[in-house]
């Protein structure tokens, strides 16, 4: 259901744009405007984190944010209120980003079934690989919840077939080794045989991440990829705000890189 | 004994819940660690280092004052008498020789205590990787003499500053730079946690001291103990010790974890005792967590123990019944460090003093035909200034 966001961008001749937040960082009605402004500026789904304070593939930024949230103590049940509140706005569609242990001691079939009942769209999981997802993915299927799985640099061509084969929404390629973060920027030579492989076992849209910090990047991958991820930048870029300034600080902060993402301008 | 299955499980513990960057490392390294292990050059090398670099064997040393000692008979397997004063090293040169095999450039830990980190720049200096130790702010404020020993063994240590800057966060942060330079990099575990193959490697390189431990028993006293115990951090100590007796149904098996304040006082590290099966770097296991999943703040007074995971093979031998999982507190430790120390002339490391603990409450139901055996895992030098702060001692 979520790939019906790709087709729409493409006719537009645009990538999807596709922001991460932390939900309650700082707090969840910053969240919630947040998510409005995000919408208001053109984001075609959202990607959002669920708080988790071991986050093994999360850089600095995205650790930060998150122990800001879990300092107000925001849980599971909280992100998913929040999701169901944007939702009754007509909020962009919702991916949600967790760990797996919070989800696991929720339950997951009633994980599923609550996620999908607020009306999130998919879940995406860094911490289960193809292995260990097998049980998830049926779970959150039976719900109508896409799963998206990651494809690394260092992923054999062989599994990123099967990777592709099983991963449902989109497939999440990692653009470079190591964390989240703004830091170092995506080499675009490795990216695009990443994605000449990747375009040869699946027709699923390709969504690139990690890194993706200005609208140079966004321009570069616009032209490779059918979705862009975009997440410690704009968590840096509100860092220290609340309320309506940081979704004012959100908005000026994506708009050019949504302008970017249209690969039919010069 | 039991091998986990192609996914890396013992029973329904274990597994490998890590992000895909890290994967095909994993892969590799489980190739690698079954050729490794398959090779009896591997194996003789091994031998050979833990021979003449750590001075194995370790000395089996049967209590004569302790407790009750003169009633029930008490042997010490003497993992304080390795290099470097722990059984961490044993791992460690395996490891090191793996990581050398699979041509890799250099070494990442994580430590607590900075027993492990230690191991791991010992053999780095020895076969010449350079070494980076991840180690919770806290921990090096807090191991400031272990951290200053790394230095001078040529290693770096990296101070964490995120989430309680501890071994949890130090574990974090050696997994996310693993994540980025996978392919230079080898990661050594110091304990039988993390994502499969590590579990059961770095068991099969602590099971050097329950083969040791169960050959010189049956020798010197013509059968085997009737109870055999060892603390449990993560768990690595203990796992080599019941390696060499998982298979005699008969020897009893005690892990004692750290209790801290009490198993349930909320300050303690009894992950087995008082936590929840979870998921935390790399496995399915018990885990000391809140009702939302967030992993839980840990306290015991050995940085050792202060974990709040445990590797999944104890849990499947909690689940199975096979071993017992016993706590014991801050304040009995305390007290059999001191005790055990007058009593034998050897200043337990306050890791093995839990365990030492428990010994001594077990022999109370045992009788002369007994024999306990407990894992002595480490010298008490690295805790001497900590214990002499709290106990006021100017
Ligand atoms: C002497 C000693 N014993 C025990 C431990 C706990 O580790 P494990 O449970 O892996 O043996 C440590 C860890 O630093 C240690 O230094």
């Amino acid at each position: 259901m979520l790939e019906a966001i790709f087709d729409r961008a493409r006719d537009a001749h645009r990538t999807a744009f596709i922001p991460y937040v932390m939900a309650g960082d700082p707090d969840l009605e910053t969240t919630a405007a947040i998510l409005t402004a995000l919408t208001d500026a053109g984001a075609d789904a959202i990607e959002l984190g669920i708080p988790y304070g071991d986050p093994l593939a999360d850089g600095p930024t995205i650790a930060a944010a998150a122990q800001r949230a879990l300092a107000r103590n925001v849980t599971v049940r909280d992100v998913l209120d929040l999701v169901e509140r944007h939702k009754a706005d007509a909020g962009a569609p919702i991916v949600l980003f967790t760990y797996f242990n919070p989800i696991y001691q929720y339950g997951l079939e009633r994980f599923a079934h609550d996620a999908s009942d607020a009306g999130a769209s998919a879940v995406i999981v860094p911490d289960i690989a193809l292995e260990e997802g097998e049980e998830l993915s049926a779970v959150l299927a039976e719900h109508g919840l896409d799963m998206p799985l990651l494809v690394a640099p260092s992923t054999t061509p062989e599994r990123a077939a099967r990777i592709a084969s099983q991963s449902s929404g989109f497939i999440y390629v990692v653009s470079r080794l190591g964390v989240t973060g703004a830091g170092t920027q995506p080499s675009t030579e490795a990216l695009r045989e990443k994605i000449r492989v990747l375009r040869a076992t699946t027709e699923k849209p390709l969504a690139v991440g990690f890194g993706v910090s200005d609208a140079e990047h966004v321009r570069a991958v616009a032209r490779l990829a059918d979705g862009i991820i975009v997440g410690s930048a704009l968590i840096d870029a509100y860092a220290g705000a609340d309320g309506d300034d940081a979704a004012a600080r959100v908005r000026r902060f994506v708009e050019p890189l949504i302008a970017a993402a249209d690969f039919s301008a010069p | 004994m039991q091998q986990p299955d192609v996914r890396g499980y013992f029973g329904e513990f274990g597994g490998r819940f890590v992000p895909e960057v890290l994967i095909d490392a994993l892969d590799r390294l489980t190739v690698e660690m079954t050729a490794a292990f398959g090779d009896p050059s591997f194996w003789r090398e091994y031998d050979e280092v833990l021979r003449d670099f750590v001075g194995r064997p370790s000395p089996l040393y049967r209590a004569e004052r302790y407790g009750d000692a003169a009633r029930v008979p008490l042997l010490l397997k003497r993992e304080d008498t390795n290099h470097t004063g722990a059984h961490k090293i044993n791992n460690t040169v395996g490891q090191a020789l793996l990581a050398r095999r699979m041509g890799k450039k250099r070494l990442i830990a994580e430590t607590g205590a900075g027993q492990h980190g230690v191991a791991t720049a010992t053999v780095g200096a020895k076969f010449g990787f350079p070494v980076d130790v991840y180690m919770g702010a806290v921990d090096v404020e807090r191991q400031a003499l272990n951290v200053y020993i790394m230095k001078v063994l040529g290693a770096t240590v990296h101070p964490v500053t995120g989430g309680t800057q501890t071994l949890k966060d130090a574990t974090n942060e050696a997994f996310r730079v693993w994540a980025a330079e996978v392919e230079e990099a080898f990661y050594v575990i110091g304990s039988v946690v993390g994502a499969h193959p590590y579990p059961y490697m770095v068991r099969e390189f602590q099971k050097v001291i329950g083969v040791e431990s169960r050959r010189e028993c049956l020798e010197r006293y013509g059968r085997l103990p009737t109870d055999v115990i060892a603390c449990v951090g993560g768990g690595s100590n203990a796992m080599g010790i019941f390696a060499g007796f998982v298979d005699d149904p008969q020897v009893r098996l005690w892990g004692v974890e750290a209790a801290g304040e009490g198993v349930d006082s909320g300050k303690t590290a009894a992950a087995l005792g008082a936590g929840r099966v979870g998921v935390l770097h790399g496995s399915r296991s018990y885990l000391l967590q809140n009702a939302h999943g967030q992993v839980q703040d840990t306290h015991s007074i050995s940085a050792g123990l202060d974990y709040p995971g445990v590797g999944p093979e104890h849990a499947f031998l909690k689940e199975s019944g096979r071993a017992t999982y016993v706590p014991v507190t801050d304040a009995q430790a305390l007290d059999a460090f001191f005790e055990f120390a007058r009593a034998e002339g050897i200043i337990p490391a306050v890791e093995s003093a839990h365990a030492i603990a428990f010994a001594k409450q077990l022999a109370a139901e045992r009788g002369p035909d007994d024999l306990i055996l407990v894992n002595l895992s480490g010298r008490g030098d690295k805790d001497i200034a900590q214990v002499r702060a709290m106990t006021g001692d100017a």
